[in-house]
């Protein structure tokens, strides 16, 4: 088998996986809707407030459903033991480990671009900004994803890693967070956005190119 | 270099390298950190602008650029765990990581201190002080991550991997008052050209920043003697050590 069939028979799997059990994918975003409706409620629904907050309304609230699925990405496999399989196999599990965060992305990050001008919509942002929103999220979240995957790695062998795992990525989706606010606010404003887009372009790109690597050598280390 | 270096992979030989450094990293700090606090809080001339309120980059600038340095250290020492699987560079991250936090929290305190009265405020959301207390976050996860594990060894390894991600954080650091125009002002002296500070201002510096390095290193090697011990504690050298140890401290009381 190359490579690239292991790829996407991960992927595939993963996918078919969460299509048997579809609640797993649709809770977090159902939990992104929840806190999205918490917020109108607790600081009043006047439009303009919502319009100010709302790109980082929905910015974090994403933080936190990417949060809610990163058990998921590694915790089946490596309780029955496929993870290990695919530590022995000798096709590059770097590589391998990238579907996942693949499959992860197609769950939760691709959900939320095309949820986002519902979202939009709910929290009354400026109709100038849906497009930047939808770009900010498609540009950010792969690198999301990524990152979340480093930390699923790190936690596997921990029984109780969820908490241990919000605390080290929250620092880490940081910078994301700074940009695509502030590609969504420019653009209700009426400003160019190209600036902070292509920033958030290029940490996607280092992040998803490297990210991989890490996630290698933290699975190595939680399945030995 | 290789020759020279392989004997310290092993714990005992790195402990008795540690303990000939120990006492000369402490004297070398006390003086040069005495020199630059009294040379700069006391003697140093005051700002035009800023008055006397501007002493205290005596301590916040050297804090914030070693919460750096030692963030680069810890991850230097976690590249080294993974690449070599050197147990004794994986006992460094734990010695490193609470001495860099702590570093991280004197300069943002320093910084609270000195904005007040500068810019009327403790706190902005400025690039600066965000990213720096992201350094603060992270170093938090790096210790949370190692206390984590049953396991002291997987979780060094997973402790270095999300220190050598983090790495990434130093440069944004840094850069960070040249990318976005912000309140915190630019560099003044970790940059290529002249110094843009006063000689009589500098030389203080210089010295309070030396003194900060050695101190930082100093408290590293005590934790890290510490370390040496607890992870050995069954072996025959670490058990000698500690009779010597109590042994001398009791002729100390007699």
């Amino acid at each position: 088998m190359t490579a690239m069939q292991l790829w996407r028979s991960v992927l595939s799997k993963d996918l078919r996986l969460a299509a048997r059990r579809r609640s797993d994918a649709i809770n977090p975003l159902i939990f992104l809707l929840m806190v999205i409706t918490l917020f109108p409620l607790g600081v009043g629904p006047g439009p303009d407030i919502l319009a100010r907050i709302a790109p980082g309304i929905i910015w974090v609230a994403a933080l936190l459903a990417t949060l809610l699925g990163v058990d998921r990405i590694f915790k089946d496999d490596y309780a029955d033991g496929s993870l290990e399989q695919l530590c022995l196999l000798p096709q590059p599990l770097a590589f391998t480990v990238s579907a996942k965060m693949v499959s992860h992305w197609l769950l939760s990050g691709l959900p939320l671009v095309i949820l986002s001008p519902l979202l939009a919509l709910l929290l009354s942002l400026p109709t100038s900004a849906y497009g930047a929103l939808s770009l900010s999220l498609l540009l950010g979240t792969p690198a999301l994803s990524a990152l979340a995957a480093i930390g699923a790695s790190l936690t596997l062998p921990l029984q109780r890693g969820s908490a241990l795992i919000s605390l080290i990525l929250l620092p880490l989706f940081i910078p994301l967070l700074i940009f695509a606010t502030s590609a969504v606010e420019s653009a209700g404003m009426g400003m160019a956005v190209h600036g902070q887009l292509a920033i958030l372009a290029a940490i996607s790109v280092l992040t998803v190119t490297l990210a991989p690597l890490a996630v290698a050598a933290g699975v190595r280390m939680s399945v030995n | 270099m290789w020759r020279w270096l392989h004997p310290y992979a092993k714990p005992e030989a790195t402990y008795r390298l540690v303990d000939k450094l120990l006492p000369w990293f402490a004297g070398l700090t006390l003086i040069s950190l005495l020199v630059g606090m009294v040379w700069g809080l006391a003697f140093a001339p005051a700002d035009y602008q800023q008055g006397d309120s501007y002493r205290i980059i005596y301590i916040h600038v050297p804090a914030a650029i070693f919460s750096m340095g030692a963030y680069f250290g810890m991850a230097i020492c976690g590249a080294i765990a993974l690449i070599w699987q050197i147990k004794t560079a994986e006992w460094a991250l734990p010695a490193i990581a609470p001495v860099g936090a702590a570093m991280t929290a004197i300069a943002l305190f320093t910084g609270a201190i000195w904005g007040k009265p500068m810019w009327g405020t403790w706190w902005v959301w400025d690039a600066r002080l965000t990213s720096e207390l992201i350094l603060l976050f992270l170093y938090i996860g790096v210790m949370a991550l190692y206390a984590a594990f049953d396991d002291a060894r997987t979780g060094a390894k997973a402790a270095s991997i999300l220190a050598i991600v983090g790495v990434v954080n130093l440069p944004i650091i840094h850069y960070s008052v040249e990318w976005w125009n912000t309140l915190h002002q630019g560099a003044t002296i970790t940059k290529f050209e002249r110094p843009s500070i006063a000689t009589s201002m500098l030389w203080p510096l210089l010295i309070s920043l030396l003194g900060f390095m050695l101190l930082t290193a100093t408290l590293v090697l005590m934790r890290y003697k510490n370390q040496l011990l607890k992870h050995e504690l069954n072996r025959p050298w670490a058990q000698a050590e500690l009779a010597l140890d109590s042994r001398e401290s009791a002729e100390e009381t007699r």
